[in-house]
């Protein structure tokens, strides 16, 4: 009696677990495939390449080029990751090989509520200390006039606020390195500094990659915060000083809006595949880079 | 003894107010291999570590006393360090490849106190691979990455990777313990072969291997030195109670 009673809770328990793990894949599917067709209808009035790689955003006479958000959203996200990845792996470095344990201690509820912070106050604070800064500071230093709302000012946002994010990813990488390996150098005659650039970042390679590419996917998809100080000015920008429209951001103002447009809400559902797409396909490459180099190292 | 190749005097070290080495006087001789015995953390690896100055990483750690090697004195210096530690390498309990490729892995220790043109580096890294008995099961495959090759083999990459450095003395601490059987003997008959040019301090808990291949023996015990002298009387005649009481097997 007892046995089979047991049994059955473990099948019970087995199909809960399959149950869950259908659900999220499926979950995952219809989001692809609901925003597929609900952005299908626009591909027959224009071919994708001219979706993707026109600038002519004109909805009221039914054009949907969306280049002016794709390169924003690039251009911010570069701004972002080309800041917050080598901070954040020099900070993992010296909070997890230099300073003393107390430190990271200390530093590792600092950075998870930064971490957890709604991305609102990101943008907030953006507006606050990052606009002014680039119109005050930044920009005329390089002879630029500006208000300050800029794909610089959503770059600058955009890194501190995945910062914490790829940082607290970093530390546990760096930190997972044995200290026998690291002695394996140092018993060769290295000194500390060729040991962490020759074997500890080496060995964490693999994870400090992902970090990167799961901070990509992060900064791609990030809206409010970026909304909020980019500008929201539909045009190709040509450098960082001038505003930009990110794809988050576009579908974030706009949804619910306007709808009475032929083709809007189908070029804005593009728009999220778009996101939709990108995110998942920088997932995939920081899990997948962790599995291939990490064979190798 | 006349001539030791390392001479420990009066080594006192500290771990955050424990004390782990206890005035440790020792003269270890050259071109031979002496084994540590003793029961868990008494202070083996330790010891090993202070003498190539690893230690030095650790946080809280305090030493007083010597350790000179030809003389020179290894302790108490402020440079010198990469030579000390090339000149005593570590052979560790378990292999930890570099995480790079078999070749490089050898290389690594000329590479990196650039003393070897990049032409000169492959015989040398053959011939160290010979003399670790490991080049013809790698010859053809020196660039995969170190970490595809078997433990044993790993073991005896570390061993050319530590030899390459061209250090004088071999620390080694326990270096067959994560080995199966038929790599342990590889591992132990290196070290006999190798005895002719090396000091070899190595530490182990088999006893077995302590008789098969010990020229001089040390018994410690909680830090402290109780026992120092030629396998041979070590094993027939030893001394201290604490000796005896060990080798007839009541620490294990
Ligand atoms: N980094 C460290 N920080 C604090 N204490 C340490 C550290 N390393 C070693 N110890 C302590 O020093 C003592 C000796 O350790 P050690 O590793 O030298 O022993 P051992 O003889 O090698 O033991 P085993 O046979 O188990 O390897 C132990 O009490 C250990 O807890
Ligand atoms: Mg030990």
């Amino acid at each position: 009696m007892r046995f089979s009673k047991r049994k059955i809770l473990d099948l019970l328990s087995a199909y809960w677990m399959y149950a869950g793990i259908a659900l999220v894949v499926i979950l995952f599917g219809f989001i692809g495939v609901v925003l597929f067709i609900k952005a299908s209808p626009v591909f027959y009035e224009q071919s994708v390449s001219d979706i993707l790689f026109s600038d002519d955003w004109k909805p009221l006479s039914g054009k949907f080029g969306m280049l002016a958000f794709i390169i924003s959203s690039l251009y911010i996200t570069l701004i972002a990751v080309a800041i917050s990845a080598p901070v954040c792996l020099l900070a993992a470095i010296f909070l997890t090989q230099y300073a003393d344990r107390r430190l990271l201690t200390l530093m590792q509820p600092v950075i998870d509520i930064l971490a957890g912070l709604p991305s609102v106050i990101y943008g907030v604070w953006g507006i606050i200390v990052i606009v002014p800064f680039v119109s005050d500071v930044i920009a005329p230093a390089f002879g630029r006039e500006t208000n300050g709302y800029t794909i610089l000012s959503a770059g600058l946002v955009l890194a501190v606020m995945i910062i914490p994010f790829m940082l607290n990813i970093m530390i546990e990488v760096l930190r997972s390195v044995p200290t026998d390996l690291k002695e394996a150098s140092l018993s060769l005659g290295a000194t500390y500094w060729q040991t962490i650039k020759y074997v500890v970042v080496k060995k964490s390679f693999p994870g400090i990659a992902s970090a990167i590419g799961l901070g990509v996917s992060r900064a791609f998809g990030e809206t409010i915060a970026v909304l909020m100080v980019a500008g929201n000015v539909t045009r190709v920008p040509e450098n960082v000083f001038q505003p930009g429209y990110p794809l988050p951001a576009l579908i974030a103002n706009n949804y619910g809006e306007m709808m009475s447009i032929p083709l809007y809400d189908s070029a804005l559902m593009l728009a999220a595949l778009v996101l939709f797409v990108v995110v998942i396909f920088f997932n995939l490459i920081a899990r997948s880079s962790i599995i291939r180099l990490e064979k190798y190292s | 003894m006349n001539n030791p190749k390392i001479k420990i005097q009066g080594l006192d070290l500290h771990i955050h107010k424990q004390h782990i080495l206890k005035g440790i006087n020792l003269e270890i001789p050259a071109n031979k291999i002496t084994v540590i015995i003793g029961p868990s953390g008494c202070g083996k690896t330790t010891l090993l570590k202070t003498i190539n100055r690893l230690t030095d990483e650790y946080s809280g750690v305090k030493h007083s006393g010597s350790i000179t090697i030809d003389g020179i004195e290894v302790l108490n210096t402020r440079n010198g360090l990469t030579e000390i530690r090339q000149k005593a390498g570590l052979l560790s309990q378990r292999p930890y490849p570099l995480p790079m490729s078999i070749f490089n892995n050898v290389a690594y220790g000329l590479k990196i106190s650039g003393r070897k043109r990049k032409s000169a580096l492959r015989p040398r890294v053959e011939h160290l691979l010979r003399m670790a008995s490991l080049w013809e099961e790698v010859k053809d495959r020196l660039n995969d990455p170190a970490a595809s090759l078997s433990i044993g083999q790993q073991q005896r990459l570390c061993l050319a990777r530590g030899l390459a450095v061209n250090p004088d003395i071999i620390l080694a601490d326990e270096p067959t313990s994560a080995l199966d059987p038929l790599s342990s003997q590889a591992i132990e008959q290196k070290f006999q072969e190798l005895s002719g040019q090396y000091t070899i301090v190595m530490v182990t808990h088999i006893l077995r291997q302590a008789r098969r291949i010990a020229d001089y023996v040390i018994f410690m015990y909680l830090g402290e030195v109780i026992e120092f002298g030629s396998a041979e009387e070590f094993f027939s005649n030893p001394k201290h109670e604490k000796t005896k009481a060990y080798l007839s097997g009541v620490f294990n």
